[in-house]
């Protein structure tokens, strides 16, 4: 059994006893355990089931590279999922449950489909689903929904906050471990500003459980040395519990800070993601060990051997009493010692080499541990726990040579640098044949701006595994970096470290190498995924030769841990399926981020009501006072209507357009946008803009106009005012007032750079009144001497006027078919004029209205709305708008385009009106049906609707729409089908359904 | 994410500064040009794997549009020019050819 030993335990304090629960149990571990050894110090082996198989499955790791230990953690608005034991820090009340079984871990439901495994071949989605084709929607696609996922979404609102950093370095070290604190200390004394970031709560890495001497010194002596002088550099910014997630382009680097992870009470934000700038970032990322594929290397207690002697040394955790280790390196048998030393049982080492180890072998050997070289494991025994092991020769087809007890076995398949940093942004990697791993190709990093490599790879995560080696590339690292920033480093100052001669490693990627298949179909690659050696192979058989597409095809390596413990063994695998040298097949693709990070660190402060600024208009406030229900309108908010009391949405809308219509309305159109065009080429800019002819516009006049794409696309109308002879006010749709205002400028700046114009977008500025209705001449005139007369005041003229002690620009336009005067202020006098406009206007039964009710009178006049009857691949001519297309003009944006041949096609769909036969609302966007099929089956179509309303002026739907031939089928009826199961049956009439002489607003 | 200097304002910004506005030294075909050279215009672009010229706006700045020399292999940027010209001017064009001798991109090398 796993148990607490009665000494040992570098990083817990045994003063300080903590209480966690587990499923529901009450367990007891010290404060500087994590999870996972607290989890092993009582004995609770078994920790998950696995995602496919639902096979009982035990900690593997003791690091970010654990694929089994993932919990449910903590409750309500501080739920997470999938949360590592081994990289949780634990504290006081720490709760989580295991994942991925039903009922209970125990007894889960799902591990029949462990006896059923032959049936779940890799590609098994693909396989299965594919026949009867109706039983996808019906059957297949919500048992897999049902089955999918690996622990349960968060359903609250997260509780915490956080944050994001903007920082800039010189210099970043990731990784706080002997070769980082190394690097830190070369760049840093050179005098570059440097951050060195450690992803765990310690410093020193690897080395502080591993040993060694370092200038005559204990490693640990040396690490505390280190941190001492780098803490006293006033340049330097030491972090712990902060993970290097991702390098991107010329030097971004994403570090996340796990603050509180480890105390949730304390104050302040939980994670912190900092945005980095640096120059130089060197990956001190260590090297991660590899799994070895023996039949049975899932069961619990089946361990990395780094981990094991980690929980020994670093938790005083035995993880069981009999350790069998098994091995194709030395490092390994550093594991074996430390079991022996904490008095605990190795009944063997299996060294898959013929020629055994060096200097650590002769060690154990002299501790009197039993060394068998050239074996391996056949299978392990158990299924919820290891019982004992199978002995075979590495070289033959696993005849069993020995059955031992254990209840741990330890594997070791040599160690892979850490290199996803490097990679991430496209630094290349070299498969290096002596050590059995890829690790950085010093040659092809990844470039910043100015062309040189941004990253510099130190220690393990550079192949330089060895205590002295790594120490030695770090101090080199840490020198360059501070080099390439035009800093003098001192003269090499590494360390001295006298490393034991090793024996060298011997790949071994299958155990025993020649593994019958039923040895295979339990030699698992991807614990997470359920991947196994014979997945891969079958992979290959089935023609996957890519490495990048086994991955997608078998699952593997594409779980929460990334594959992290299984990419290399995999593509190993691969690369002997298809008899291709491991180079040749490569690795698949590094992406960000290292680790999962959460949610909440991506999103930073960006929430609720901070997520993006809310522009209001000088009304806005008026609006919430009289509970408008609001539309978003990119990021304005205008009133869709006021409903009053219990009105509902529809009858308001009513309301306002009959109240509109007979008397008089005001809509606030404040957001409508307001370019102003200026400058002795203004005329001549507006007609390359517009299609109609707008240098012809005399001051004091208005015009409606045209925008058009260089495409000949519609992109946005409204209308132009002649402010005088250099000046143009040109009014934009109210999501189009920055886009257009960018398009002015691209085409000012790019193409007529020598045009003398100016362009501001004054929207803000101004606050702008929509006073409609028979009565709008009336209230006016109630507040001002100046002439409003139809005589004075000519429709599509625009003056000055006064409202007592406010001046006004009032436009005597109409986008309602009513007599109508849109009135523009001074921002600042908006609300002002809004309330006096109220007051006059009480007489006639004042009424505003929002969106939808202005929506309605312009279908009802059949106006356009751009986003409605445009949609990027609409010309004005679709829309019967030739009338505003200019043909004197040479040129303007669209002209060429519209001349191509698709857009002059008679075929077109063009704008009509639809009066329902019936009088019913046509559903938004339906499709009329014509004669015949289509390819796919589908009913062949002849036109859609744009536009749909229930119109309160006639009492009855009206839609507009584009229909093939449209125009000249007036009177025909056509059939829409909609998504409700009815048929609606529509009559082609003129767009224009209201008012059509247009003597209601010219009066 | 790239870093970009805008040449009008002279402040080197991350990518988020900017947006990205296509190919560079486009020449506008307008009425009486072929079918073939509006098409071009339009929708033949280059999309080169090495040096490469764009436009860019500095729209989270000071507004301005400028062009930037760069490789789109390895994210190298050779440097940034004014807008309101039809050719990389020369100094950019030597910056070009100091770390990609016999760079050839449309008419430009």
């Amino acid at each position: 059994m796993s148990t607490r030993l009665a000494f040992g335990g570098r990083r817990i304090d045994r003063t300080k006893p903590v209480e966690f629960r587990f499923n529901g149990k009450r367990l007891k571990g010290f404060a500087g355990d994590t999870l996972a050894s607290a989890l092993l110090a009582n004995d609770q082996v078994m920790v998950g089931r696995s995602f496919k198989y639902h096979r009982p499955r035990g900690i593997v790791a003791s690091g970010a590279e654990e694929p089994n230990a993932l919990f449910n953690m903590g409750q309500g608005g501080r739920f997470e999922p999938n949360q590592r034991a081994t990289t949780t820090e634990l504290f006081d009340g720490l709760s989580v449950t295991s994942q991925n079984h039903w009922p209970s871990l125990e007894f889960d439901v799902g591990a029949i489909n462990n006896h059923l495994a032959r049936f779940f071949p890799a590609g098994f989605y693909y396989k299965t689903f594919m026949f009867p084709r109706f039983a996808w929607k019906h059957v297949y696609e919500p048992i897999v929904r049902q089955s999918a996922g690996l622990g349960r979404a968060p359903k609250d609102r997260d509780a915490d906050r956080y944050e994001h950093f903007y920082a800039f370095f010189d210099v970043v070290v990731i990784g706080g471990g002997v070769a980082g604190l190394q690097a830190a200390r070369a760049a840093g004394a050179a005098g570059a500003k440097v951050l060195v970031m450690e992803q765990t709560a310690d410093w020193g890495g690897r080395a502080m459980v591993d040993g060694g001497t370092v200038d005559g010194q204990p490693v640990a002596e040396f690490v505390s040395e280190s941190l001492a002088a780098l803490e006293a550099m006033e340049n330097v910014t030491l972090r712990t519990r902060m993970m290097g997630a991702g390098v991107y382009d010329h030097g971004y680097l994403l570090g996340y800070e796990r603050l509180r992870d480890h105390s949730p009470d304390a104050p302040g934000p939980r994670h912190r993601l900092w945005r980095i700038r640096a120059d130089r970032i060197v990956t001190a990322t260590g090297a991660i060990e590899r799994p070895l594929s023996f039949a049975g290397n899932d069961v619990p207690g089946v361990m990395l051997a780094s981990a094991v002697r980690d929980y020994i040394v670093d938790y005083g955790v035995s993880p069981g009493d009999r350790v069998v280790v098994v091995t194709n390196n030395d490092d390994a048998y550093r594991t074996a010692i430390a079991v022996r030393q904490a008095g605990l049982a190795v009944p063997v080492i299996l060294d898959a080499r013929l020629g055994g180890g060096g200097a650590l072998a002769e060690e154990a050997t002299k501790l009197g541990i039993r060394v068998e070289t050239g074996m391996g494991v056949a299978r392990v025994h158990g299924a919820r726990r290891v019982e004992g092991v199978s002995v075979c020769a590495q070289a033959g087809e696993g005849a069993v040579l020995e059955r031992i007890a254990c209840d741990v076995v330890a594997m070791s398949g040599g160690w892979s640098p850490v290199v996803h940093l490097w990679s991430h942004c496209g630094g290349k990697l070299v498969w290096d044949e002596a050590e059995a791993h890829f690790r950085p190709d010093g040659d092809k990093p990844p470039l910043g701006a100015d062309g040189a490599g941004f990253v510099v790879p130190a220690g393990a995560a550079n192949g330089a595994l060895s205590l002295g080696a790594g120490l030695a590339d770090a101090d080199a690292a840490g020198r360059r970096a501070a080099r390439d920033l035009g800093l003098k480093p001192a003269r090499s100052a590494a360390p001295e470290v006298g490393d034991a001669p090793e024996a060298p490693i011997e790949p071994v990627w299958l155990m025993p190498q020649g593994a019958s298949a039923g040895l295979r179909m339990k030699a698992w690659l991807d614990y997470q995924n359920d991947v196994k050696v014979s997945d891969v192979q079958l992979a290959a058989r089935e023609g996957y030769e890519s490495v990048e597409h086994t991955k997608r095809y078998t699952t593997l390596g594409m779980a929460t841990d990334q594959g992290k413990l299984s990419n290399i063994n995999g593509l190993a695998i691969l690369s002997d399926a298809l008899g291709r040298p491991i180079p040749q097949t490569g690795t698949t693709t590094f992406r960000p981020p290292y680790t999962p990070i959460s949610m909440g660190a991506i999103a930073g402060e960006a929430r609720g009501e901070t997520f993006q600024p809310l522009r209001r208009t000088p009304m806005h406030d008026w609006h919430e006072a009289q509970g408008a229900h609001w539309e978003p309108v990119g990021q304005w908010r205008r009133p869709y209507c006021y409903p009053r009391g219990e009105e509902s949405h529809a009858a308001a809308v009513a309301r306002e357009i009959m109240a509109t219509r007979e008397s008089l309305g005001l809509l606030d159109a404040s957001t409508l946008g307001k370019l102003i065009v200026k400058g002795p080429d203004a005329g001549r800019f507006m007609d390359m803009l517009y299609t109609n002819m707008m240098s012809t516009l005399k001051p004091g006049r208005c015009r409606y106009g045209l925008m058009c794409s260089e495409n000949g696309f519609l992109i946005d109308d409204g209308v132009v005012a002649r402010i005088d002879d250099q000046t143009f006010l040109c009014h934009t749709t109210t999501g189009g007032a920055e886009r257009i205002h960018a398009h002015m400028e691209e085409w000012l700046q790019t193409e007529w750079w020598d045009w003398q114009v100016y362009v501001a977008n004054v929207t803000e500025q101004f606050a702008q009144i929509g006073v409609v209705g028979p009565k709008a001449r009336k209230v006016l005139e109630k507040l001002t001497e100046d002439d409003l007369s139809a005589d004075g005041f000519a429709f599509m003229a625009w003056k000055d006027v006064t409202f007592g002690e406010i001046g006004a620009r009032v436009f005597r336009i109409s986008f309602s078919g009513e007599l109508s005067f849109e009135i523009a202020v001074p921002a600042s006098h908006g609300r002002a004029l809004w309330d006096k406009l109220l007051a006059a206007g009480q007489e006639f039964g004042v009424t505003p209205y929002g969106t939808e009710a202005l929506h309605v009178m312009r279908a009802e006049k059949g106006f356009i709305m751009i986003g409605d009857e445009t949609d990027g691949t609409v010309i004005p001519q679709d829309l019967g708008l030739d009338w505003a297309i200019s043909k004197k003009k040479d040129d303007y944006l669209g002209k060429r385009a519209q001349a191509r041949s698709h857009m002059s096609d008679p075929n077109r769909w063009k704008l009509v009106g639809l009066e329902t036969v019936d009088g019913s609302v046509i559903p938004d966007g339906a499709y009329a049906v014509a004669e015949g099929t289509n390819a796919n089956g589908q009913r062949n179509v002849q036109g859609r609707v744009t536009s749909s309303y229930f119109s309160p002026t006639l009492g009855r739907g009206i839609a507009m729409g584009l229909v093939l031939h449209g125009p000249d089928r007036m009177g025909e009826v056509i059939e829409f089908p909609g998504t409700d199961g009815k048929t609606y049956s529509a009559k082609i009439v003129d767009p224009v359904f209201y008012d059509k002489d247009g003597e209601k607003q010219n009066v | 994410m790239l870093i970009l200097e805008c040449p009008c304002c002279g402040v080197k910004g991350e990518e988020t500064e900017f947006h990205g506005g296509g190919e560079a030294h486009i020449k506008r075909f307008g009425p009486g040009s072929s079918e073939e050279e509006f098409h071009d215009y339009l929708f033949a672009k280059e999309n080169p794997r090495g040096v490469h010229f764009e436009r860019w706006r500095h729209v989270n700045g000071c507004g301005k549009w400028f062009h930037v020399a760069r490789c789109t292999r390895t994210l190298e940027v050779f440097g940034s020019y004014s807008a309101q010209t039809t050719e990389p001017p020369q100094e950019i064009r030597d910056a070009i050819t100091a770390r990609r001798p016999g760079w050839r991109w449309r008419e430009f090398s």
